[in-house]
């Protein structure tokens, strides 16, 4: 046996719930009948809503495009889960925490289940595949991460770059309670797990693989293992060459999809098989956090704000991987998924292959129906899943689990029976939920500043760290919520932020206003002080011509003067000469 | 169907603040038995009253503040205010007394604050701060132990004093305490060894305290066991202690008391283990905690020394008390991926 890490790590703090996997164990994954209508929300990752291909009235194939990957940023494409009519695109209440209303697809299948011509070219020989050419049928299949991020996974690929990875770690570890659905799949379909995960390293030139699974999963530790063995032996005996005929394929089992045999058969065997390695983690929530999945493999801490390709290291959910498989070797988008049905309000608790889009209620249906003791609806786990009004909400990317209980299942302890609903009661500091937390933040005096709305204090104290796991909440003698006032100290300091971003805007739009009022006010006088002076110039310019006029005038009276003066004296002397020419007659 | 959305946070499977605080309780279980071994009637008189007085205050203040009386008498938290504080009283004390100490640990230190959790101050230490500030006398008059009178008071004759219906006589029941009885020693120019050679005196200190010590380490060491409590406050109270008490008395045996008899005196070990550990007014970072008990070891052996009272775990808690918001803000740990250590991909 192959070793390719020399010690596990020991992960700080959490918590050891009781943690009720083996209700939805008993019994294989089960493919649902089509339901009569699928509810498609075109809002299921992290990203832009993508741009509608479909309208009202448009017949669809399994397997069509509904919305592709929107053109202005990243996102993942919508595909229709089943052959059928297009009739409605309305808004509707959609599964996530703040209750409100995302705009839906609405396709009432034909029941025929048609692919038509819409599967994708199977590519068997990935290997022979450019990155690029995997990454676009990754995006085409609109595949997102399944361990609950919904991160577009081309993106994710993509910005990790070739080679940049050293230790691709997929996450198998599944430690909150209730959920079972990678177990299961890892169970069943571990040899389509080990073919995904092959297309990843291959994609990323990753030189390790380990796979992370919780030790309370020894049957899928061991099909994984066996997976491992079958299909390394097969690539060994090839040399790890890609076979051209399918001759020496290994036959694999499994009573998976009809799309998930098909492809299996064109799959050559696994040359990276010796890199890659099952660890059996201890259990422990929340282990499976992907940050905290990397310290217990490697010792490595990925610190806030960090890629971890820039660390050598890449994580991956073990469904995720799957997806991918199916994408690129049985040219299968992402329609559906492994969601687990479970929880004391439900009668016979177990996991389906579930058409993305179909009503919780019509799952419940599947499983039996509803026990008298339904009384809380959760997405997710009982650690970080969130609660929902209402059954008639379809399945979604994100969805790993439904979970039906009775209001106090989920209080473990024993406490009185007649106190109905338990006292929230003062913190009294002692520290459990400091001693329970994975990241080492200190809850107690966080919810102290939460409560008293000091955001800045709490964002002190690294609430920006909090991966919200619940550790605390479950831990805490006095019942307090603590993960709840986190999520919302979280919501209001992003509120806070935004609300302060938009008031240095409109304070700048403000003030370039007032600016350019000032400016316009500056230019308006400048031009009227220009006018003015120009004015006065061509007053004083004026007043100079007349000036000049005036002197002119002076010189010709002047001139008129001197002349009359000089006609006088000569009138004076013709006088005197004739007075003189008188007395001499 | 509908469902209903209300509580989001799902499971806690935690034992609540009730089964905490009996854990306390059970672990005090070995040090009163040596107390009434040594003590008689008179530890359990007090330990009676003070739980009826401060239920009954207690009850009182929840109503007047309009807060659920039930479910938050049912926490137990004052019951341990009550024992703790009643464990540091001289056995045979005036009813009264025991009455006035907690209406200033329930109403004053805990209610005025806002109640469980909000109490700034260990309410057991400022009832016995206020007592023995202001009623020095009555709070200096402890019995001498059974195992050095010979003398066992009988029950009704201890509720007969304690009620104030016999008068006892002071002069003849009363000795002094191993750490007064040093103190005074010490200041009269004997040497430690010579003090500290009677024959009550045991290997450790004092034969009845060292005992009831001992008791006290083991009902601490249960509560670490059991996580009620951290180590760090109780191990670096009684490390700071011994610390600064074997520097002084390496530089001079004869007028400092040694380590081992500071630890094994007084209320070292109920206020190591029990109250100093108190999560409402102690320090919460780990680091921090460190600091803190260290400050309170180093504080009790000040004050024991070079103050006017022989025993000096009230002050000191109160003192640390006080520090504890700055400890805790300047004493956060570094977060998940923060420690560079673990950091050691590339780069």
């Amino acid at each position: 046996m192959n070793t390719l890490i020399q010690k596990l790590w020991k992960m700080r703090g959490g918590v050891h719930p009781a943690f009720h996997k083996d209700d939805s164990t008993r019994q294989p994954i089960q493919h649902t009948a089509i339901p009569p209508q699928l509810i498609i929300p075109l809002q299921q990752h992290v990203g832009h809503l993508p741009d509608l291909k479909v309208a009202i009235g448009d017949t669809v194939e399994k397997g069509q495009m509904l919305a592709s990957v929107s053109a202005v940023g990243i996102g993942a494409a919508i595909h229709a889960p089943t052959s059928g009519v297009i009739t409605s695109i309305e808004e509707r209440t959609i599964p996530h925490p703040s209750g409100l209303a995302g705009s839906c697809i609405v396709l009432d299948s034909d029941g025929k289940d048609d692919w038509g011509n819409q599967r994708l070219a199977p590519l068997a020989d990935y290997r022979e595949c450019a990155a690029d050419e995997l990454l676009q049928r990754i995006e085409q299949a609109g595949v997102v991460g399944l361990g609950g991020a919904v991160f577009p996974s081309e993106v994710k690929l993509a910005s990790a770059g070739e080679g940049n990875v050293e230790t691709l770690i997929i996450n198998g570890a599944e430690c909150e309670p209730y959920i079972s659905c990678d177990d299961m799949l890892m169970r069943e379909r571990a040899e389509e797990v080990i073919v995904g995960i092959d297309i990843l390293m291959h994609l990323l030139k990753a030189k390790r693989c380990l796979i992370g699974v919780e030790d309370n999963k020894p049957e899928a530790i061991a099909a994984l293992n066996s997976a491992l063995e079958t299909l390394g032996a097969a690539g060994n005996a090839g040399h790890g060459q890609i076979e051209a005929d399918q001759g020496s394929n290994t036959q694999l089992s499994g009573d998976s999809s009809d799309s998930a045999s098909l492809a299996i058969q064109t799959v050559s065997p696994i040359a990276s098989a010796p890199r890659i390695e099952v660890v059996a983690v201890p259990t422990m929530y929340p282990s499976g956090d992907a940050k905290q999945l990397t310290r217990i493999l490697t010792g490595i801490e990925i610190p806030k704000g960090v890629r971890s390709p820039s660390l050598g290291l890449l994580c991956h959910n073990v469904g995720t991987a799957y997806s991918i498989y199916e994408a690129v070797v049985a040219g299968k988008p992402l329609i559906s998924r492994i969601t687990t049905v479970t929880g004391n309000g439900i009668q016979s608790p177990q996991n389906f292959e579930a058409l993305i889009g179909t009503p919780f209620s019509f799952l419940v249906e599947q499983a039996g129906g509803y026990t008298d003791k339904a009384e809380r609806l959760i997405m997710g786990g009982p650690m970080m899943g969130i609660a929902l009004p209402s059954d008639g909400l379809p399945v979604v990317k994100a969805c790993n689990c439904i979970l039906i209980s009775s209001r106090d299942e989920l209080r473990l302890n024993d406490h009185d029976p007649a106190d109905d609903e338990r006292l929230v009661m003062p913190c009294i500091r002692c520290g459990k939920c400091m001693q329970a937390c994975p990241v080492k933040l200190l809850p107690q005096q966080m919810y102290w500043h939460a409560r008293a709305r000091d955001f800045e204090k709490v964002a002190e104290h690294n609430l920006s760290d909090c991966i919200e796991c619940g550790a605390c909440s479950y831990v805490c003698p006095s019942h307090i919520p603590l993960v709840d006032y986190f999520r919302f100290a979280k919501t209001e300091m992003k509120a806070q932020q935004q609300a302060a971003i938009k008031s240095s805007q409109s304070r700048e739009r403000h003030e370039f206003h007032e600016f350019r009022k000032a400016r316009e006010k500056a230019e308006r006088e400048e031009k009227r002080r220009k006018q003015k002076e120009a004015l006065q110039k061509k007053k004083a310019a004026a007043a100079d011509g007349k000036a000049g006029e005036g002197d002119s005038k002076q010189d010709a009276i002047k001139a008129a003067m001197e002349r009359a003066k000089a006609k006088k004296a000569a009138l004076k002397a013709a006088a005197k000469n004739k007075q003189d020419n008188s007395d001499a007659v | 169907m509908q469902f209903d959305t209300r509580i989001t946070s799902l499971v806690n499977d935690a034992p609540d603040i009730s089964q905490l605080m009996k854990q306390v309780l059970y672990a005090l279980i070995p040090a009163v038995a040596t107390l009434l071994y040594f003590y008689g009637w008179g530890v359990l008189i007090n330990l009676v009253l003070a739980v009826v007085f401060a239920l009954a205050l207690e009850g009182i203040a929840l109503w007047v503040r309009g807060k659920p009386v039930k479910p938050f008498l049912k926490d137990f938290s004052a019951i341990v205010t009550a024992c703790l504080f009643a464990l540091t009283l001289p056995p045979l004390i005036s009813w009264w007394l025991i009455l006035v100490g907690l209406f200033f640990a329930i109403i004053v230190a805990k209610h005025l604050y806002g109640g469980i959790g909000y109490n700034p101050f260990n309410p057991a230490m400022i009832a016995y701060a206020v007592l023995i500030v202001s009623f020095p006398l009555q709070m200096s008059q402890w019995p001498g132990a059974y195992s050095v009178t010979g003398e066992w008071l009988s029950l009704s004759d201890s509720l007969s004093i304690v009620f104030g219906q016999m008068d006892a006589d002071w002069d003849a029941i009363t000795r002094a305490t191993p750490l007064d009885e040093v103190r005074t020693g010490l200041i009269t120019g004997q040497s430690y060894q010579d003090i500290v050679a009677g024959d009550h005196f045991g290997w450790l200190s004092g034969v009845a305290w060292q005992w009831t010590s001992l008791a006290y380490l083991l009902g601490g060491l249960y509560l670490i066991k059991a996580r009620v409590i951290s180590w760090q406050i109780p191990v670096s109270v009684l490390a700071g202690l011994a610390g600064v008490a074997a520097l002084m008395w390496l530089v001079d045996s004869s007028i400092y008391a040694s380590p081992l008899f500071h630890l094994f005196s007084g209320a070292t070990m109920l206020g190591a283990f029990f109250i100093a550990t108190d999560p409402v007014s102690a320090s919460t970072t780990p680091f921090g905690q460190l600091v803190y008990g260290a400050s309170i070891g180093f504080f009790i052996y000040v004050i024991r020394t070079w103050g006017v009272y022989p025993d000096s775990v009230a002050f000191a808690v109160l003192i640390m008390n006080m520090a504890v918001p700055m400890i805790d803000y300047y004493t956060q740990p570094k977060v998940f991926g923060d420690s560079g250590r673990a950091v050691h991909g590339k780069r």
